[in-house]
Parts: C-alpha cells; structure tokens; sequence
C-alpha cells in the first residue's frame, strides 16, 4: 500500500456506507446529531458511533453550541481521499480520449458518423 | 462521497470492494462494443499516455482468455490476462482480471463487468471492478495513484490543446 497509516484510517472510515450517508448529509452544512437521525433514518446510538469513527479520524468537527453539539465536515481531511480517486480516474479519461478517437473512425468507415 | 469526475468520465466506490467507472461515448453501442472487444482496436487506447502497447490477445467465447502487455514509459512491462465468464454480444461482458506483477492471492478473482446501453445513437459504458476485498481494491485504486501523480499535469496540459 502507497498510503500512509494515518490516511488509511480515513479512507476505511469512509468506505462504510452508512458513514458515507452521514458525509453526504453534513455536505449541505453544520448539523445536530438529532438532525442526522431523522435525515438517515437510523437510531441515534448507532449515528453517534459512526460521528465518532468520523471524528476520531479527522473528517468530521464537532463543537458545542448551547446543549447542542453541531457536526461538520473538515474538507482538507477529506482531500487525500478525492486526490486517490482523481487519479485512478484520470487512468481511465486517458484510455477514454483515445477510444472516442478510435470510434471516430469507426464511424467515418461505416460512414453514418459525419452526420451525428 | 469519494468521487472525483474530470471530464465526461466518472469513478465511483459504490462499497467497500468494489469500484464503478462510467462513461459515454458518441457512438452507437456496436461500434463501441468492438473498440473494446477487438485486438486491433483495443491497442490504440488501452495503454492510454502510459505506455504502447506491446501486444493484445483476445479470445472472445465464454472461457477463452484475454491478454495485454503493455511497454510502460521507463521501459518495464506491464502485462494483465483474466478469463471471459459471460459474454452477451453488444451488452454485456464478465471477465476475470488478474494483473501478473501482483504476488498470488487467495482471495479470489477481480472480476470486471462491462455493459454497454445506448440510447439516442449514444452509448453509455459502465465498468463495475469487484474485488475480493477491500484491500485489493484499494491496491488497484493505489496503481493510480502512484503512476497517475506525475503525469496530471501533462494530461491536463494536452486536453486544453486539444480541447482548444
């Protein structure tokens, strides 16, 4: 593995599903935990369990507002994980570019493509 | 969460061993179909900027195999082969893949599913990668990482030109 221990944890943090959910929630803003639990329909102990697999691994702030305590996002812990896919990504839009040119081709041989 | 898109292509993590990438093309499926099935084609894109490709096989039927070796820069060979498990004709292909370079597994095979649909004389190409575990998928996902870095930017820099 080319990634770091520290990282490893935030990607397998992020790798279950439910917490994913939770991400995608806390996308759109701050939010209270009571908030989380009705968007994801889930029970509040098992939302509070994966806030703190989030937070121990850094994606996920919490600070206390009134007997509140409001969740959000920390978006430079979250880029290691967007740069990782970025570049596989970037593999395939490689291979891509070049099959639209074989394609074009293609077409021109069966001759239907100049019209399209 | 954990998607990255740059142009019209998209990968995403559905779960925890598997990854999806999805793009669509300006073709009709047929033609799609043999730019991905048929040797002389597949050799003109598969190296993508990494490398020539130095040979594809491909043995299209239930059972044959498929092999490609490619010349990567720096002068070293890279090289997969996987098995064809289901093959519906301009839909749908289920192959193994097994990348020679990695130490044996038990695990189990990487398999790779392929489906083609068109619509409106466009076609839209979905590779569902389904790894044993979480761990060779994130070893597949670490190759480009590690290869894909260094060039982003040479990418990038030829896209503009191209997109100019």
């Amino acid at each position: 593995m080319a990634r770091a221990a520290t990282t490893t944890d935030a990607f397998n943090a992020v790798a279950e599903p439910r917490r994913r959910a939770i991400l995608d929630a806390l996308a759109d803003g701050e939010r209270p935990v009571n908030d989380l639990v009705s968007a994801l329909g889930l029970a509040q102990p098992q939302v509070s369990k994966h806030l703190r697999v989030l937070r121990e691994v850094g994606v996920v702030d919490v600070r206390e507002e009134g007997r509140q305590r409001l969740y959000r996002l920390n978006g430079p812990a979250l880029k290691p994980i967007h740069d990782w896919v970025k570049a596989y990504e970037s593999t395939w839009s490689e291979r891509f570019e070049l099959l639209d040119d074989v394609l074009d081709d293609l077409k021109k041989e069966a001759g239907d493509g100049s019209g399209q | 969460m954990a998607v990255a898109s740059s142009g019209t292509a998209k990968v995403t993590l559905p779960n925890d061993q598997d990854i999806l990438i999805t793009r669509e093309f300006a073709a009709r499926r047929e033609l799609v179909w043999r730019a991905w099935t048929e040797p002389a084609l597949v050799e003109r894109w598969w190296g993508g900027q990494r490398g020539s490709m130095r040979s594809v096989e491909i043995d299209l039927r239930v059972g044959g195999t498929w092999r490609y070796v490619m010349d990567a820069q720096g002068d070293f060979e890279v090289a997969f082969n996987g098995e064809f498990r289901e093959i519906v004709p301009e839909e749908r292909i289920v192959t193994t893949e097994v990348f020679e370079g990695a130490p044996p597994t038990d695990a189990g095979d990487v398999l790779n599913v392929v489906t083609f649909t068109e619509s409106d004389g466009r076609t839209t190409l979905e590779l569902l990668v389904q790894c044993p575990n979480q761990e060779i998928r994130d070893a597949i996902m670490d190759s480009g990482m590690e290869i894909g870095m260094q060039e982003q930017y040479d990418v990038l820099e030829q896209l503009v030109v191209t997109l100019d």
